[in-house]
Order: C-alpha cells, then structure tokens, then sequence
C-alpha cells in the first residue's frame, strides 16, 4: 500500500491572511481547503463533534445584514474547533449609536479577537476594515460583491459528487446581477476549468455580460457564457445553480411580477429532464418554494441543497483552520 | 550530511515480528486489540504489525490511521502548517485496547496529541504505545509499551525512518543535523 | 508671507496668452491691479516704474507666465458646511492651483438662493482679501426642484449664473420655465446633467468595474437624457445654457450637434474626468468616487478631442472638499467629491492624453473669461467682473501666475491648503507647479519650497 507523505505547506501554497473573496486564489489553495475540509467532516462525523485545535482563539461574527443560516454554520464551525465565538449583530451594538465600521473593528482588535467574520449589505465594506485594521477577516457576503465561503462549498459539493470539476457545464440561474454568490462562485468554477452558462431576466444580468464577453476581473478572470433561454442552459448541464429570486426586485421594476418569472425561467420537473440524468441541484439558501424551483422538486433526488448546508460547516472549518491554527504568531 | 544507517531491512522485520509478539503475550491474546497508526509513517507500521500477527493465526486486528494535526500542542506557534487528512478508525474505541503505533518516539507531544484523539472517540479500555525507534529527550512523562530499539541520540541529531510504503526502501539512519 | 509692494516686476519669463497669441520670453509689470506693461526683456519703459513707490523685481526665468486661471465650479461649503471648507480655505487653495478668479456653487446651507446669501459669500471672499470670488445663485428655491429661485434678486446681488448643482431640476415644466424666466437676466443657466431615476443608488459608472465590484452602475444614460432634454429645452426658448462637468462621449456627440446647429450652449469639463478612468476605483477607493463618476478610457479620449475641437469649451475643476469621515467608510455611503483645485494644473499637465499646453491654458484662462464675460454692460456683474479677464493685455487686472512646467511633485494632501484632502492623485508624482499666483498685482500664493502642513 502506498502512503502519501504528510505534506508540510511551505508558505508559498497557502498565502491568505484572510478571506475576503476567490480573485487571487489558486487551484491548489481551492484543493488545500478541499482536503481540509474533508478531515473536518470527519470530525463533524463523531459524537462527539469537537477538537481542541483552535482552542483559545476567539472569533467574532460581525453581522451587518440579518443572517442566521451562514451565522450559525460559522458558529457551528468554530465551536468544533474548540475556538470561543462571540456573536455582534449590528442592529443591538453600539453601531447605532453612529459608530463607524473601522471603529467597531478596531474595537474588536483591541479586545483580543483573533479574526472577525463579517457580512455587510454594501460591497466593499470588507476591504475599508482590512485597509485599516490590521486583523484577520472572512467575508461572510458583502453587498453584491462576493461570498467567498458559499462558492467554496458550493464547489466542494460539486466535487464529492462528480470527482471533479473541470470540464462540468454549470448553469447558473436567476438575479445574477444582485447576487454575490453568482459571482463567487463563477470565479471559483472558472478557476476549477467549468464550462459556465448564465441565464436570468435581462434586467438581471449585469450590462457588460449580457452579450456574453468574458469581464475584466483579478487573476481569476471569469469565463462563461450568457444564453437567454433556460433550456439552453439546462440541456446537459451537469449541475444546476439556481439563485434566490428576492420580491423586491418586483417593486423596482425590474420584472413585471414573479408570475413572469417563474414561468421563463422556474426549474420544474420537465425543465429538469433537459439536464443530464445524473444532474446535481443546488440552491445557496433559503429557498423559494414555487417561485426558483417547484415545489416538490427542492428534496427530489437530485437535490443536493442540504448537503450545501453540511458542507459548508465543513469548509468553513477548513478556512478558520488554515487561517488560525499553524503559522508563526503575528 | 552522512548518514549512518543504524537498523537495516532486515532488523527493522525481526523487530517487527518481536514487536508483534510482544503486544499479544502482554495482552494475553488479541482480544479486542486495535492497532491505531499516527499518520504518517506509524500508519504502513500498523498495517505490517496486524498483517504478521495474521499470519500467525491472529486475523482480523482492526487498523485505523490517526491525524493529530488537529490535537498539536504548537499549533499556534509551528512555523510551518501541517496538511490535515482524516482519522479513520474501521470501530469504535470503546472499551478496546488501543495499541498506538508510531515510528520513532521523541519528546512524547505527539502522542500526548494521540491520546488526547483517541479519548475524544471513545472511552477505551486501555492505550498502550509501539515505536519502531525509542531516541530519549522526553519532554512529557510518556513512554513506550513496546520498543524496536533505543537509540540514544543528541539533540543535534535527526532519526528518519524509511518504509517501502511511503519512501520505496526500508531502514532507519541517523543523520547530524546542521546547527 | 504675502508681502505687499505697489508693482511687481516679473523678469525674464515666457509668456504665454492664447487670447493674444502671444507666447514669449520677456518681462511683464504689475501696478494699481492691472497690467500695465509687457514687453522684450530688459526694455520697460522707465515712466512705467518711475511713479512707483515700492517696486518689487522677480526673476522668472524658466518659468511660464499665463493669465490666472479661472475655475467656473467649485463647492466653498461656506456657509453651513465649514468644517469641509471656507471661503478662506478656499480661496486659499484655489490661489495655490493658480486660479485667481472662483465661481461657487448654490449648494451651501442656506443655500445661495437669496440676496442675503449671496451677498454673504462676497462679503466672506473680501475679508480673505485673496482672490476672485463670485457666486452662482440657484435655479430653484432650496435647490429642491420645486419653485423658481428669485433669479432677479439673485442677479441684482451679483451672481453669475443660475445652478442647482448636485442635483438636476428633474421636473421638465420647472426647468423650461427656469431657462425661459433667465433670459431676461441674460445669464447662463448651469446644468448639473443626471436622470435622478436612472443613477439611483449607483456609486461608479456603470461597466465591468462596477460589476467585477459589485457596485450598482450610474448609466452613461443617466447624464445623456437630461444633456439632451436641457438642450432641446433651452433652444426652443433660445436660453443661454451651460453644461456642467460634463463626463461621456454620448454627451459630446449630443453638444456637438447642437452647436453646429448653432444653439447657444457651452460646456465644461473637469481636470479628473480628462484624465482618470473607473479603474482608479478599483480597491473601492472611495477618494474615486464622483459625480458624474469616472467614465471608461474613451469617453476620456473623446473629452479630450472635443477639448482640442473645441466643442468642449472650458475646463472647470468642481473642486468638492470633504472631511476625512466622510470619505472613510463604505463605499456606497462614502461621499461623492475630489479636491481638485491644487492638483488641476499638474493632473492635466501631466495626465491628460493630446491635449496641448495650448489648449489646456486657454480652457482655464480665456475661454472660462468669455462664459463669464457679463453681455450686459450695465449689470449688477459687470460691477463686480472687470474687464479683460483672463488675458495678459495692457489694462486688464494684474491676475497673473508663474507655471514650472518641468518640476516633478509628490500630491501629498496633507500639505493641501484646503481642508478637503480627498484625491485619488495622492501619493502621485506630477509634473507642473504653480510657483506664484498673484490676484490684483498682490501676491495670493508663493511656492517657498518648504512644505507646509496646515490642520
């Protein structure tokens, strides 16, 4: 029997002193988190779900927009890891008083906190704190912008069930103009060599995508194309993304009603058939019932949703792991 | 740097097989014996040891493979980080004798890290440690059941084990570490 | 140190005037405010200094005299936004970039939308006793887009132009009554261009960078729809109408038809618009957030050639200082503004793509004095505007600065004499310098070469 060395990761593999999205990671960096993640699940498999790994550290989640999915399961992946979590939502804290971003960071900094897990509503506010607070961060979702944690999963799920991921055709589905995890994650399945195929309402898809170029992007740039009718995404996709398909957008007028919305472009049983037999479902959460997919397909077989969820426990530990533990204290 | 070889193929196999023997005899048979191998080399060391009792008439001693990188004491403070894999341990350790396998036992932090997985798996009956390599400078109160060679050594100095399953030969040298 | 001789001598400089051709190396003389001799070097005239009782000689060689500059836009923020900016600071600033004559915006709390007001702003601007400063009144009471300012008592107070800026008037029935009721004043309306419907919400130009950012896009749309509608608007009452910093090629197009059909519409454009891009963004620099943002790179080179045709008339900085707070947070949330009266010179200088000096000087110096030139020789402006702005000439005001073409500087904001620090230049390295500006034959600014951090 063969056995592979324990690979001790010189530095220049894993580079992240935080994660605040997918634009300057590599493959092997993708894989690293892959293969970590998967002795996580090994742990989370136990009856005992715990391991003193991060034991004394403490992590902060600092929730700007309400979340309780993605807060949890970070929650649920520090615990595991024996680390301390403290949980800051936004709406109770002193940020009401008017105090500002970079304070409340700073403020955590001081407190000792060893790395704060953050989600904001507007895009960018990740970068403000780490260009001004020296403290380690994961973006947990900023704005539209990115979501790096969820494209990871999102990708490892892919992963556990088809070997791999190059050569697969994704078709992603819905608002990707105002979705963070469309963004991620076609930048995390470009990086992993998938062929990706974007399709939503045309008031939707961001301008410079609509006629399907390739955008300007870091290291990472996104290659995928934009068709208009969901069966041609759909026809032989290997796995299919569908996005959460917000109600306000209706009020913005950027569709005439959810009616329109799930008639073009909802995943039923017949639009599901176009794909391969063995396609996978995946939806980021909380589902639509009835509206991005029917409603008795969101637990059909093919639906992989909840295993999204406990693999991105999972993958979360990975990252807390490869950001906290080893590495000389700075 | 040189290389002195101090345990050959051959005295790494009589070892073995005394080992082997060793562990049941203590044990008074290989009643609820599970060999546990620490990833990376006490791993393939595991194998061989259930493989000869096998052939002694002993089938069917479980083997699981151990990862204490989530367990180190110096995980703050390694400069270098360990990929983690997973633990895989075919039964529950409950009420079992687990016999630790590793390939050379030094300060005793990795195998304080072992007993600390193992504990979290289960509430086993006993833990008892096989080392290839007994080198001395403990830095914890541990020792070993069960000894291939001791080999005292100093500080300066590395003991790498080689087995044909992870480096393509076996034997175990001593090599004077640069300063 | 602004020491005070009667007339100034400046030897042995190039100087430079669009407005009369004339581009070479000799000697100029300030007395009494004006002008009153320029010449070959060495060969004054005696009588001209002979009457003087201090005179006051400069070397200049090697360095380039022009007109001072004229800024047709700018934010002062005073009154009620004085912890941005003063007329002081202000002032201030603006003679550090080489401008000697500002024209500022309504948009102050109370806005400048009363006699009171205005005559406030001019009465701030003599106390600093530094240069130019005259004020645009507003199109709409409040600024708010629902009634028509008092544009008679704005222009019996001395403004000298109508603008809401910072916003649009978004109502058409209000702005064609706006641009009708003005014509009796014969001064410009001055558009701030943007369909508040289609740039809601947005931070940056709409194109890949917003996207790769996830920022929500202001659409080139959003400024060419109401450049085009305030066109059409103004030419079926035959209003004088400026455009305000204006940003995309699908404008220029607009403004050119016009213009070859003859409409009476001018323009301006800003020194950042000429020469950065959305990629200055990216970072989410939010000292690159503007309104109208940073477009794309041909929208640049199409500002740029409708400088050179001059279908753009003036170049005009919409200097908007704001405090450190307000520019370090979210990017969404952070304000819109670049403080650009001490960096405009350099940035177009040294950023700018085909445009000559020629052009450059002549749209801060004698293009801006025609926009501003009053057409009525009895208006309340004309006593506040004299004339000859914006021209070396014999007689005209003695508003003259000192240019080093060839010195390289570091844009270091807190060495800027305004309170505003926010530029995406900082940290730059620029050639052109402002070496001296003098405002009236006083000297407003001189470059010591020690570097001054002012609070």
């Amino acid at each position: 029997m063969r056995i592979e060395e324990a690979t001790i990761l010189p530095n220049s593999v894993w580079k992240h002193r935080s994660v605040l999205d997918l634009d300057d990671f590599t493959r092997e960096e993708v894989e690293l988190v892959f293969h970590t993640a998967d002795a996580m699940g090994e742990v989370l498999g136990r009856e005992i779900k715990k391991v003193p790994t991060l034991r004394g550290k403490t992590v902060a989640t600092l929730f700007y927009e309400a979340s309780t999915r993605t807060r949890v399961s970070f929650e649920l992946a520090a615990k595991s890891l024996g680390a301390d979590i403290s949980n800051i939502a936004a709406a109770t804290s002193s940020v009401t008083k008017g105090e500002t971003l970079i304070d409340t960071a700073r403020t955590l900094q001081s407190l000792g906190i060893d790395l704060i897990i953050m989600r904001h509503s507007q895009s960018g506010a990740p970068y403000l704190v780490q260009d001004n607070v020296e403290i380690r961060l994961i973006n947990a979702g900023d704005g539209w912008h990115a979501h790096p944690t969820q494209a990871l999963l999102d990708l490892y799920t892919v992963m556990k069930h088809k070997g791999t991921v190059n050569g697969l055709k994704i078709a992603i589905i819905g608002d990707i103009l105002h979705s963070r995890v469309a963004r991620s994650d076609i930048l995390g399945l470009s990086l992993m060599g998938a062929s990706v195929f974007l399709c939503g309402p045309a008031t939707m898809i961001p301008l410079t995508w609509r006629h399907s170029e390739p955008s300007a992007g870091g290291q990472n740039a996104a290659r995928f194309r934009t068709v208009q009718r969901v069966e041609e995404a759909l026809d032989q996709a290997d796995v299919i993304m569908l996005l959460r398909q917000q109600m306000e957008r209706q009020q913005a007028g950027l569709l005439p009603s959810i009616r329109e919305y799930i008639h073009l472009y909802q995943l039923t049983l017949e639009r599901l058939c176009l794909a391969r037999p063995d396609a996978m479902v995946m939806h980021p959460g909380p589902v639509n019932e009835g509206v991005e997919i029917a409603s008795n397909l969101s637990h059909c077989a093919s639906s992989v949703i909840e295993e999204q969820v406990s693999n991105g426990v999972a993958i979360r530990m990975a990252l807390l792991y490869l950001l906290l533990a080893g590495g000389k204290k700075d | 740097m040189p290389e002195k070889v101090i345990l050959t193929s051959d005295d790494m196999a009589r070892a073995l097989v005394r080992l082997a023997h060793e562990i049941v005899e203590h044990n008074r048979g290989h009643k609820d014996l599970v060999f546990v191998g620490l990833l990376t080399r006490g791993a393939p060391l595991a194998h061989r040891l259930a493989k000869t009792l096998a052939i002694h008439g002993a089938a069917d001693i479980p083997v699981g493979t151990l990862d204490i990188s989530l367990y180190r004491d110096d995980v703050s403070t390694a400069s270098l980080q360990h990929q983690v894999r997973r633990t895989e341990i075919p039964v529950s350790v409950n009420e079992k004798n687990i016999v630790l396998v590793d390939d050379v036992l030094y300060t005793g932090r990795s195998i304080r890290a072992a007993m600390d997985a193992v504990i979290d798996l289960g509430r086993p009956r006993s833990i008892q440690l096989a080392v290839l390599v007994d080198r001395g400078h403990r830095e914890l109160p541990i020792r070993a059941d069960y000894v291939g060679k001791n080999v005292p050594t100093a500080l300066t100095e590395e003991v790498i084990v080689r087995l044909m399953e992870t480096d393509g030969k076996d034997e175990v040298v001593i090599v004077g570490k640069e300063d | 140190m602004v020491d005070n001789f009667d007339y100034i001598v400046l030897k042995g400089g190039r100087l430079f005037d669009p407005s009369q051709n004339l581009d070479r190396i000799g000697d100029i003389v300030l007395g009494q405010g004006k002008i009153l001799w320029w010449g070959e070097r060495g060969a004054i005239p005696r009588d001209i200094t002979e009457k003087a009782p201090k005179v006051q000689i400069i070397d200049v060689t090697g360095l380039t005299l022009t007109p001072g500059f004229i800024d047709l836009h700018c934010h002062l923020r005073e009154p009620g936004f004085e912890e941005k900016e003063t007329i002081a600071s202000g002032s201030r600033a603006a003679a550090r970039g080489g401008f000697t004559t500002i024209c500022c915006m309504p948009n102050t709390n109370p806005p400048l939308d009363s006699a009171a007001a205005v005559e406030y702003v001019y009465r701030r601007a003599a106390e600093a006793t530094l240069i130019r400063v005259l004020p645009i009144g507003c199109i709409t009471r409040g600024r708010k887009g629902e009634q028509l300012a008092e544009m008679a008592e704005l222009y019996e107070a001395g403004v000298v132009g109508y603008s809401d800026d910072g916003n649009p008037v978004m109502n058409s029935s209000l702005m064609l009554h706006a641009l009708e009721y003005s014509t009796s004043f014969g001064l410009p309306v001055v558009d701030h261009c943007e369909d508040l419907s289609l740039s809601a919400g947005g931070a940056m130009n709409e194109g890949a960078v917003a996207n790769m950012l996830g920022l929500k896009g202001i659409p080139q749309a959003a400024e060419e729809v109401i450049v085009a509608r305030d066109i059409v608007l103004a030419r079926s009452v035959k209003a004088r109408l400026h455009l305000a910093h204006v940003s995309t090629a699908g404008s220029l197009e607009i403004i050119k038809r016009a213009r070859e059909s003859g409409a009476n519409i001018t323009c301006e454009v800003t020194p950042h618009h000429l020469c950065l891009t959305e990629e200055t963004v990216k970072g989410y620099n939010a000292n690159a957030k503007v309104n109208p943002p940073l477009r794309t790179s041909e929208d640049v080179r199409a500002l740029s050639e409708g400088l050179n045709a001059g279908i753009i008339d003036a170049i005009a900085t919409d200097h908007a200082p704001h405090t450190l707070e307000d520019k370090l947070c979210e990017f969404d949330s952070a304000a819109s503004g670049i403080s650009g009266l001490e960096t405009a010179f350099a940035c177009l200088l040294s950023l700018s793509k085909g445009l000559s000096f020629q052009t450059i000087i002549s749209a801060l110096t004698s293009r801006p004095a025609e926009i501003l030139r009053p057409r009525n020789g009895k208006s309340p402006l004309s006593a506040r505007i004299p004339p000859h702005l914006g021209t070396l000439r014999i007689g005209a005001p003695a508003d003259v600065i000192a240019l080093d073409t060839e010195k390289s500087w570091k844009v270091d904001p807190a060495e800027f004499l305004s309170k505003g620090r926010n530029t995406p230049l900082a940290g730059m390295t620029l050639k052109g310098k402002v070496v001296a500006t003098f405002a009236g034959g006083k000297i407003a600014y001189m470059d010591t070469g020690e570097k001054s951090k002012t609070k």
